[in-house]
């Protein structure tokens, strides 16, 4: 029996060969397109890593301009600190989540959603407020730059687990689900293959037997036409004579 | 997925008071119905559990979009950190005044260059 490795618990029957041929058909679909998936969101994935490792040197640029000028507000107006800690009551900086589809794969975009506030307004009112204004706009430009990165980064997390679930089917269907089709395959062929053999051999059987039969069958007849003959002149001879039937004693007729 | 990522809106902060300061003034700040804030300000006094405890909070939320958690603070959380792999919120370690940014100790930038392969 050929089909060593692991195969599906099938019986040898034309319908399930040509079943498990589908069947491996759509698992070698599946797999290219899975594969062609898996290019896909690879390449995306490093582009998206380049960017994100860029942004990250770039916030560092940023978050240091931004502590600079907060800085400079506190030079000029004092800690304030406590002061803006005591007025945060409702965020005029949020963000809005947009969605990108990148084959099949769901990724969110950030996208700054900026209320215009009035808060803090009276920061700094007594001197500094140029430096406090000055240190919002810088501030506000940081927390961009930072959304930005926050929605490279979720992609990036999303995208890598995605690929990795990709990789697994991929190889899932490469290294196990293909060969056992094809060993189940295989397996069929041969016990089809042997059944034909033993129809075969069976056939030449019955026709051996059957030849040996009728060769017996022709050399009994022969024999027997070989003594019935005379005794059918010797009926002959006598035809008109309606003597005793009784009298002579036919031979024996064998069948 | 999309319903869950169109109510975060919020950007959360676990730092220091400058960094604080800075973030609340361009607008971030928000103080929710149960008198949560989404901030935490850390000092050299504030206890490594408090900071896990909000980042914990802030991480379970989901009304937040963003985490952003200055550098050094992350560093005394760091396993958290590092076992923190979920997509939402997404987790920013932002460098500090006293702290500049190093790329290397970024739980991200790891990842990232790991599979760089180097």
């Amino acid at each position: 029996m050929s089909g060593t490795g692991a195969r599906e618990n099938v019986f040898a029957t034309r319908m399930a060969l040509t079943n498990t041929k589908l069947r491996l058909k759509g698992a070698q679909t599946g797999h290219s397109l899975l594969a062609k998936k898996r290019d896909a969101l690879t390449t995306r994935f490093r582009a998206i890593l380049k960017k994100v490792d860029e942004a990250k040197r770039k916030m560092g640029r940023v978050m240091q301009l931004a502590s600079f000028s907060m800085a400079e507000v506190t030079y000029a107006t004092g800690d304030i600190s406590y002061l803006v800690q005591e007025q945060a009551k409702q965020a005029a900086f949020r963000v809005k989540a947009k969605q990108e589809n990148v084959s099949g794969v769901i990724l969110p975009a950030f996208e700054v959603d900026r209320v215009a506030g009035s808060d803090f307004n009276l920061t700094g009112l007594g001197r500094g407020g140029q430096q406090v204004l000055r240190a919002k706009e810088v501030y506000a430009k940081a927390i961009e730059t930072l959304v930005d990165l926050a929605s490279l980064q979720t992609a990036f997390t999303i995208l890598d687990e995605v690929i990795r679930a990709t990789n697994r089917r991929v190889n899932a269907i490469e290294h196990v689900v293909i060969p056992r089709l094809d060993n189940t395959i295989k397996y069929i062929m041969s016990e089809l293959d042997e059944m034909d053999r033993e129809e075969f051999f069976r056939l030449k059987k019955v026709q051996g037997k059957k030849k040996r039969d009728t060769a017996a069958r022709d050399a009994e007849a022969a024999a027997l036409s070989e003594r019935t003959p005379p005794e059918f002149e010797e009926f002959g001879g006598d035809g008109e004579g309606t003597g005793d039937l009784l009298s002579s004693k036919d031979a024996d007729v064998i069948f | 997925m999309s319903s869950s990522t169109k109510n975060r809106t919020l950007l959360a902060v676990i730092g220091d008071e400058d960094s604080i300061t800075g973030l609340l003034l361009a607008g971030i700040g928000h103080i929710n119905e149960n008198q949560k804030k989404n901030f935490l300000v850390v000092d050299a006094k504030t206890q490594v559990s408090t900071i896990e405890a909000a980042f914990q909070e802030f991480t379970e939320r989901k009304d937040i979009a963003i985490l952003l958690i200055n550098q050094h603070i992350a560093e005394k959380i760091r396993p958290t950190v590092d076992r923190y792999q979920q997509a939402f919120p997404a987790l920013l370690e932002i460098p500090s005044k006293d702290h500049p940014y190093d790329p290397s100790k970024d739980s991200v930038l790891k990842r990232v260059q790991k599979l760089f392969g180097e």
